[in-house]
């Protein structure tokens, strides 16, 4: 139903950002503070322009905002797009409880097979 | 049994959940070692798994299909990554087209599985690492359909109170 809710592009989206480290290590960096783009850049070995690029994959899956302020850019988490990744995992979640069950239905037959075996 | 926890990580994509099985460890170890037993849950009845091919080493390939309520076939692939009896396996799985070859682009899931005995019971926890999203919504709808079909069946025992 998730699945349903979110177009197809917009799933894609969401995955095809979490699918790179630097993406999710920024994601996890501004979820707890806002960052500027290049105070992001000063931690990865790698070009101002090649973090920007990053953030701008992030802002297109609505993981993260871009505001600027004065000279700098600052990048922020987008809760709501966090939001929907976690629904898709709650629904995975939801097929492994039912997976529980049935393993604890097996597992209840054999322990009533059991008790009439005894006498 | 019950889930006991369940942490969800959507910037890692990935889900570690735990439950508690009536059940020792040698026990629980053969609701993964034993196909058949695994037939019994891995599937909702709306969409049962069937495994084909099942060798139970590390290394050693699976081949399964889940057949759907019109009757279509979805068929997928395992691959075990390490198996370490009768406490620890890891394995790989994805989706594979009709004749069983591995469809890669559709990515795959890691799943790690931990059996731990706690006073004769047995803690199961399945971590899974997603790393593609049409393989997770895909996995994802075919649970759904059973989802459905319960809380129907749950509306149903309310009205007919």
């Amino acid at each position: 139903m998730v699945v349903d809710q979110l177009s197809e592009n917009d799933t894609d989206r969401l995955f095809q950002a979490f699918s790179d480290a630097t993406r999710r290590d920024i994601v996890r960096r501004v979820s707890s503070a806002p960052f500027s783009v290049s105070g992001l850049a000063a931690l990865y070995a790698m070009s101002f322009a090649a973090v920007q690029k990053h953030v701008a994959v992030l802002e297109r899956a609505s993981l993260v905002t871009k505001e600027k302020r004065g000279r700098e850019q600052v990048v922020r988490a987008n809760h709501e797009g966090l939001q929907r990744a976690r629904q898709l995992l709650d629904e995975y979640e939801a097929i492994w409880r039912e997976r529980s069950s049935r393993i604890a239905d097996i597992l209840a037959e054999e322990t009533e097979q059991l008790g009439d075996a005894l006498p | 049994m019950t889930v006991t926890n369940s942490t969800k990580s959507p910037e890692k994509l990935q889900l570690t959940i735990t439950s508690e099985l009536a059940a020792s460890v040698e026990r629980a170890w053969q609701l993964w070692e034993d196909p058949r037993q695994l037939e019994r849950w891995w599937g909702p009845p709306t969409w049962p798994a069937t495994f084909e091919d099942y060798d139970f080493q590390p290394g050693g390939e699976v081949a399964y299909y889940m057949t759907g309520p019109d009757g279509s076939k979805a068929r997928g692939w395992w691959k075990f990554v390490s198996i370490s009896a009768p406490t620890n396996l890891e394995l790989d799985d994805g989706f594979a087209d009709e004749n069983g070859a591995p469809v890669t682009e559709m990515g795959q899931a890691r799943m790690s599985v931990t059996l731990e005995d706690r006073a004769g019971l047995t803690l199961m926890t399945v971590a899974t690492t997603f790393e593609n999203e049409e393989q997770m919504a895909k996995m994802l709808e075919m649970g759904m359909e059973e989802g459905m079909r319960e809380a129907m069946g749950q509306i149903d025992a309310i009205l007919a109170e």
